[in-house]
């Protein structure tokens, strides 16, 4: 067999991808470990997708080396997807067929046999709590319908690596939350997921580890905890200053906090005691219009390291 | 770990092919009443209404047979160009842009050449349904002379299939349908009108003419009458042209369809 529980589920060298003269992924390190939820963070564009391709084995590797459960996805790419679940970024259902159809259906790309292929079906079918909809046709679902649906039929195959390119983007926050829900207990059961984001909340909700990736290479690795207590302090404040005066602060703030970010709806102050820095706002006799102190999130981390917010 | 999922390659193709008869089965109803109103409808009109006007001089230029007898095998292999043309199209955009669902099958064992192979074998068995009832129709309408009208069914399909791989794999590389107007209008329409369905090739002007030999649809009809006419033993070298014409036809389209639509499904 072509791997043993300490080996890899992902191992990746120099990964790269090129189109034409365009690099997409530039030489990235990585390994995924069985049973790990690992993220890729970063901005549209960042190589996030063209991963996840060639570790779905559906884009063949421009250079570097690539690992999955084993095997070489140039060489036996069948048989790694026969094991790999896929949740592509934009759905890719059988509008014209029933929820359940596009279920069996997928079961049987898999060569399951049609008895097999229904036990899963109802089950997967309450497990995305689609058991209702279950003989209504996919054209009329709402897009957290759709996208449960598409996370189920990744499932169809018990598949030993779960890959989901940006599984919640534009859903609203209650069908999100429920998506993670559902992510979440495949996780509790074992299920090593690999998943792309830009959104923070998600990362820190769903990832064991990631990397954050910026303009086709990694930049940063670790936990969440770690790359916030890394590159970010414990807490940050966040000031609104009336229009045209954040300009004219010059050296005003310097010193109230560690480090001071200047973003063009805001300026962010980092500081493990926030309030301590809020006061020290004010005691200045500046009057921002808002002040709001939170915790540090990815976002800071990718702030600081790439100088540029994730969501423009 | 236990006993790797491995794929049973003999039958990928099949569940490529059970895919497309899922998505046909819920308008199967309809499609049999068409499929056998469109040959009733142009054999009435075209064979018994036109035909009436054709001289009794003109009847030895069409082998001495009645227009009716002449034109149904012709238009028993035109309308199998035109159906294979359009499922060569529109489904084939269909999955790979509009609702994606060959991209869905390419993240499973499925690869590429199952994807162009069932979707080819599903418009063989297509095809093989409408030259069923149109043969069907032809033999109801006395339009059939020999018994050999039995293999104008594959001659037809083979015909369709002609068409069918070639434009498979011009489809899988186009982004929009706009450029399928054109395949019809400049290449399906003058095709059916001109390739010996209506009338004889020598009704055309003799340089032409190769023209007409080079394309599938005038090898499809000429084979397709002679299995209705029972001629195609006059001429077995010829019969054989046309088969050998036809099959490398489906061949070349289907090696480039495996190419375009590989490529397609890796591009993303």
């Amino acid at each position: 067999m072509p791997e043993t529980p300490s080996d890899p589920l992902i191992h990746a060298r120099g990964l790269t991808k090129r189109f034409g003269e365009f690099t997409a992924v530039d030489a990235i390190d990585f390994d995924v470990a069985v049973g790990e939820s690992f993220g890729f963070l970063g901005p549209n564009g960042a190589g996030k997708t063209s991963t996840m391709r060639m570790i779905g084995c559906t884009s063949p590797i421009s250079d570097g080396t690539l690992q999955v459960m084993g095997m070489d996805p140039a060489l036996h790419g069948p048989q790694i997807r026969a094991r790999l679940g896929v949740v592509p970024q934009q759905d890719t259902l059988d509008t014209e067929l029933t929820v359940r159809e596009n279920l069996a259906i997928y079961g049987r790309y898999f060569g399951l046999s049609r008895a097999e292929v229904g036990r899963r079906a109802d089950e997967l079918l309450e497990f995305a709590q689609l058991t209702e909809r279950a003989n209504d046709r996919v054209e009329p679902l709402s897009g957290g319908m759709k996208r449960r649906l598409t996370i189920a039929r990744s499932l169809i195959n018990e598949p030993t690596l779960l890959l989901l390119d940006e599984p919640t983007t534009g859903l609203d926050p209650q069908a999100r939350h429920l998506l993670w829900d559902r992510l979440y207990r495949l996780k509790q059961r074992g299920v090593t997921l690999v998943l792309t984001t830009h959104y923070m909340d998600e990362a820190e909700q769903l990832c064991d580890r990631l990397v954050v990736m910026d303009k086709a290479r990694i930049v940063a690795e670790g936990s969440p905890r770690e790359l916030i207590e890394h590159y970010s302090t414990r807490e940050v404040t966040e000031l609104r200053f009336a229009p045209g005066i954040a300009e004219t602060l010059d050296g005003q703030l310097d010193g109230i906090a560690q480090r001071v970010e200047h973003l063009p709806d805001r300026i962010l102050l980092y500081a493990d005691d926030g309030e301590a820095a809020a006061v020290a706002v004010h005691q200045r006799g500046l009057k921002p219009e808002t002040v709001l102190v939170r915790r540090s999130s990815l976002e800071d981390v990718f702030l600081r390291l790439t100088g540029r917010s994730l969501v423009d | 770990m236990t006993a790797l999922a491995r794929p049973r390659p003999t039958s990928t193709v099949s569940r490529v092919f059970e895919h497309r008869w899922l998505q046909y089965r819920r308008t199967f109803r309809a499609s049999i009443f068409s499929s056998f109103l469109s040959p009733i409808l142009f054999l009435t009109a075209m064979g018994i209404g036109l035909g009436s006007y054709v001289s009794d001089s003109a009847v030895d230029d069409i082998g001495g047979v009645s227009y009716l007898v002449f034109l149904a095998p012709g238009l028993l292999a035109a309308t199998a160009m035109q159906s294979a043309a359009f499922e060569a199209t529109f489904p084939i955009m269909g999955g790979l842009v509009w609702n994606k669902v060959f991209r869905a099958m390419f993240a499973t064992p499925i690869t590429a050449r199952d994807i162009t192979l069932g979707n080819l074998a599903w418009i063989a068995a297509r095809l093989t349904m409408i030259a069923t009832v149109f043969t069907l129709v032809m033999v109801a309408f006395g339009a059939a002379e020999s018994p050999l009208v039995v293999l104008a069914v594959p001659a037809a399909v083979l015909t369709g299939m002609a068409f069918a791989a070639p434009i498979m794999a011009f489809s899988a590389t186009q982004k929009t349908p706009n450029k399928f107007n054109a395949v019809f209008r400049f290449g399906i329409t003058p095709l059916f009108l001109f390739s010996g369905t209506f009338f004889p090739l020598d009704s055309i002007p003799e340089g032409l003419r190769p023209l007409a030999w080079v394309t599938p649809l005038y090898h499809g009809a000429d084979l397709s009458r002679a299995l209705s006419l029972g001629t195609v033993l006059d001429d077995p070298v010829l019969a054989v042209i046309h088969v050998a014409v036809l099959a490398a036809c489906v061949v070349a389209g289907t090696l480039a369809a495996f190419y375009t639509i590989e490529r397609t499904l890796v591009r993303g």
